[in-house]
């Protein structure tokens, strides 16, 4: 019923020009079909969504190419403010900082693709990318661990979330040198942050009905740190009585998660093991090529991928993978409300997976990255009803 | 037996074959530690002799004990039997997760300076597990890093952790590795890092392994991210070969691959010292849930026991062994409950016995 209204509309379209028709075109479906185009819905005042976006480094822009190109082609009612801020390439001053933090209080949604951290010591300890989390406080990071029908892997029918805290612990940017030769580094555990990436979890595990909570952590060790990060799960857990709480050590849990990964359910843990667990688990699933993810904080939420690499050696060959970043403009979509378009964009890439007709090289195909972008353009104008 | 076949030889007048080497007792402290320790210490015992491995046992127990000056130590004999014999080989000890005394691992590690831990991890044929082809080393840095358990509260909720990389300790973990590898023949050697994250740190560490890697032409050297490493670990372990790294992510890593061939009751592992001492142990827990009853897996132990057996110079008893094991596992007949059979323990380790004697 909805392609049909969708059909009327453009015909409806088609027959005018000019500011009518960008009126039209950008009303967001999901209003026109509860109304049943019977009266004219009351005009919104932003009825196109901005976003900014940040293509970031490596094969960033050209996934972003491939976020535009399928919009465009959906007809999704969404502008994006492209930011162009690199720390490699040294296009990462403050005052780029602050044109995006204005972009980003005014807009409040991004996409972004990974901006590459140096190695090298330029005198900054602290990578853009940390920057950039902490001053809009993106505290939580989700990363939805699904299976994609289709293609197999080594574990099949995955269903895993795994909660990141990523604005302290291992990531604080605290070094120095005491006695020359001998480096310190500093992880810092607050009972504050702790609580909340717990609350966050535990708030998420309910909102999508999930049944568990594992908290991961290496307080055999680290007694006061993981310890205090352990007690706060603990202190937060009593509060969901519903919710089945548990914990594991790290290395055990990497080493469940190759040999039995349906044991678990929603992982809440520090920076650095979130880090190890993203990457773990995406690769169960296929690769970073074809997980998403997102970062929160109270105010803010930024879509992007959920393995973070550049992925340089695949930059300008037209061969990255754009299924994760477009699931991820799909789950940004649902979060802006868009829930007709999201499941427009999810449908028709899950799509192309399960034909597997037109597979990237990291599934095993040989087609590029447009060809991929063709394929997800063609369903999206032959939607399943 | 053997002397019969040195006489039959000679009298035969055939080509002078290599005489096996005079079996020169080599000294080795066993430490059977607890829970399922004893049981499967016994069972490692039984298998050197049905292989007459020139090895004699010297066993001793390990507890924490406090020494004068309030600091914790392990008992004087086990101390003094270790470094003298220089090798050991150790099995399952508890560690209490609430604090109290440390960690018992950790006081031998401080105790004998055990800078090296070092777990190969091989596919075993016959234990099928998702990934088949593993092949890989990983050698981790086992002093320092995240786990200096040096914490402190700062104010009422904040806690500070530190990790400490020094430069001495990379350069000697970097120059084992490569050693390792040069003598092990294996071709290349990768440094797993966080240094875009962690800059000084895990940066001194990188620069430390390529500086020795300069002195190593012949083996090939790269650098990875962690995360990189765990994506592509899970995807294809193939690619990798020797990983050396820091400790927090040596203990990550070094579970994750022994979750890639079968898990820790059939994984491994070695620590080297300074001063030439090698103890070698099987990394599991004691399992007190079945000490006692004759159903543990003694692979580990064995297997860790195969690593000594090489590290001593004596590859063909290690050769012996080894086949003997696989191939018991290969053939699915008796085999303990986690391998998926249900014979006993004892049975398993006649299994073995019986086919040592036969490759002999």
């Amino acid at each position: 019923m909805a392609a049909a209204l969708r059909g009327t509309a453009l015909a409806l379209a088609k027959g005018l020009g000019g500011a009518r028709l960008h009126q039209l075109v950008s009303r967001p479906l999901s209003v026109s079909a509860s109304l049943c185009g019977s009266e004219a819905p009351p005009a919104r005042a932003d009825s196109t969504f901005k976003v900014t976006m940040i293509p970031g480094d490596g094969v960033g822009p050209e996934l972003m190419t491939a976020v535009k190109d399928v919009f465009k082609a959906g007809d999704i009612p969404v502008e994006f403010d492209e930011f162009y801020i690199s720390e490699v390439q040294n296009r990462a001053s403050d005052e780029r900082l602050e044109k995006l933090l204005d972009s980003m209080k005014s807009n409040r949604v991004a996409i972004k693709g990974k901006i590459h951290s140096p190695m090298e010591n330029k005198g900054e300890l602290e990578s853009f990318e940390m920057k950039l989390r902490r001053t809009l406080d993106l505290f939580a990071n989700v990363v939805r661990v699904s299976s994609l029908p289709g293609y197999s892997t080594r574990h099949n029918n995955l269903d895993l979330v795994i909660i990141r805290e990523q604005t302290e612990g291992e990531y604080s940017s605290l070094e120095h040198e005491s006695v020359p030769g001998v480096i310190e580094c500093l992880k810092i555990i607050t009972r504050e942050k702790s609580r909340r990436i717990a609350k966050f979890a535990f708030d998420y595990a309910t909102k999508t009905g999930r049944s568990k909570v594992t908290a991961v952590h290496k307080a055999n060790i680290m007694k006061l740190g993981d310890g205090l990060f352990l007690q706060s799960c603990a202190e937060v857990a009593e509060l969901y009585p519903k919710i089945k709480h548990e914990n594991i050590i790290i290395d055990n849990c990497c080493m469940q998660l190759v040999q039995n990964p349906y044991q678990f359910d929603v992982l809440v843990m520090p920076n650095l093991y979130g880090n190890i667990i993203d990457n773990l688990a995406a690769g169960l699933v296929g690769g970073a090529g074809v997980v998403p993810g997102e970062s929160y904080s109270a105010e803010y939420a930024v879509f992007e991928t959920g393995a973070r690499h550049p992925f340089a050696q695949a930059v300008g060959r037209n061969i990255a993978n754009p299924t994760a970043m477009l699931l991820s403009a799909a789950n940004m979509l649902r979060h802006l409300n868009l829930e007709y378009h999201s499941q427009m964009v999810s449908e028709a890439v899950k799509k192309v997976i399960k034909q597997g007709k037109v597979r990237t090289r990291d599934l095993g195909g040989y087609s590029t990255t447009g060809d991929f972008v063709q394929a997800v353009v063609e369903n999206l104008r032959h939607p399943p009803t | 037996m053997a002397a019969a076949t040195k006489e039959t030889s000679r009298a035969a007048g055939g080509a002078p074959r290599t005489q096996p080497p005079r079996r020169i007792m080599q000294t080795v402290t066993l430490i059977p530690g607890d829970g399922i320790g004893p049981e499967i210490s016994a069972a490692v015992v039984k298998i050197f002799d049905a292989a007459k491995a020139p090895v004699q046992w010297e066993e001793r127990n390990v507890t924490a004990i406090k020494g004068p000056g309030g600091k914790w130590m392990i008992p004087a004999d086990a101390k003094e039997s270790m470094d003298r014999s220089k090798i050991g080989l150790k099995g399952p000890l508890k560690t209490p997760i609430a604090a109290g005394h440390p960690s018992m691992n950790l006081l031998l590690r401080k105790t004998f300076d055990l800078y090296a831990n070092v777990r190969p991890c091989v596919s075993i044929e016959g234990y099928r597990t998702p990934y088949t082809d593993v092949d890989l080393v990983t050698i981790r840095e086992n002093t320092e890093g995240e786990y200096s358990g040096i914490e402190h509260v700062i104010v009422d909720g904040v806690v500070q952790s530190i990790k400490l990389i020094t430069e001495d300790a990379s350069r000697r973990i970097a120059e084992y590795a490569f050693e390792y590898a040069r003598n092990n023949q294996r071709s290349s050697v990768t440094a797993v890092h966080k240094a875009n994250i962690m800059r000084m740190s895990d940066g001194l560490f990188l620069r430390k392994c390529r500086e020795v890697a300069e002195n190593f032409k012949d083996v090939k050297f790269t650098e990875m991210y962690l995360d990189t490493v765990c994506l592509n670990m899970v995807q294809d372990p193939t690619q990798f070969d020797v990983l050396v790294m820091p400790n927090l992510y040596g203990d990550i890593l070094s579970d994750l691959c022994a979750g890639l061939i079968g898990g820790l009751g059939v994984t491994p592992s070695g620590n080297i010292g300074a001063n030439g001492v090698a103890i070698f142990e099987s990394v599991h827990g004691t399992a007190p849930d079945i000490a006692g009853l004759d159903l543990a897996n003694p692979t580990a132990l064995l297997l860790s026991g195969v690593m000594m057996l090489r590290h001593m110079g004596l590859h063909q008893y290690a050769a012996k062994i080894q086949t003997a094991c696989f191939d018991t596992i290969k053939e699915k007949k008796v085999l303990t409950k986690d391998l998926g059979g249900n014979s006993k323990c004892s049975e398993f380790t006649t299994e073995i016995c019986r086919r040592v004697q036969d490759l002999a």
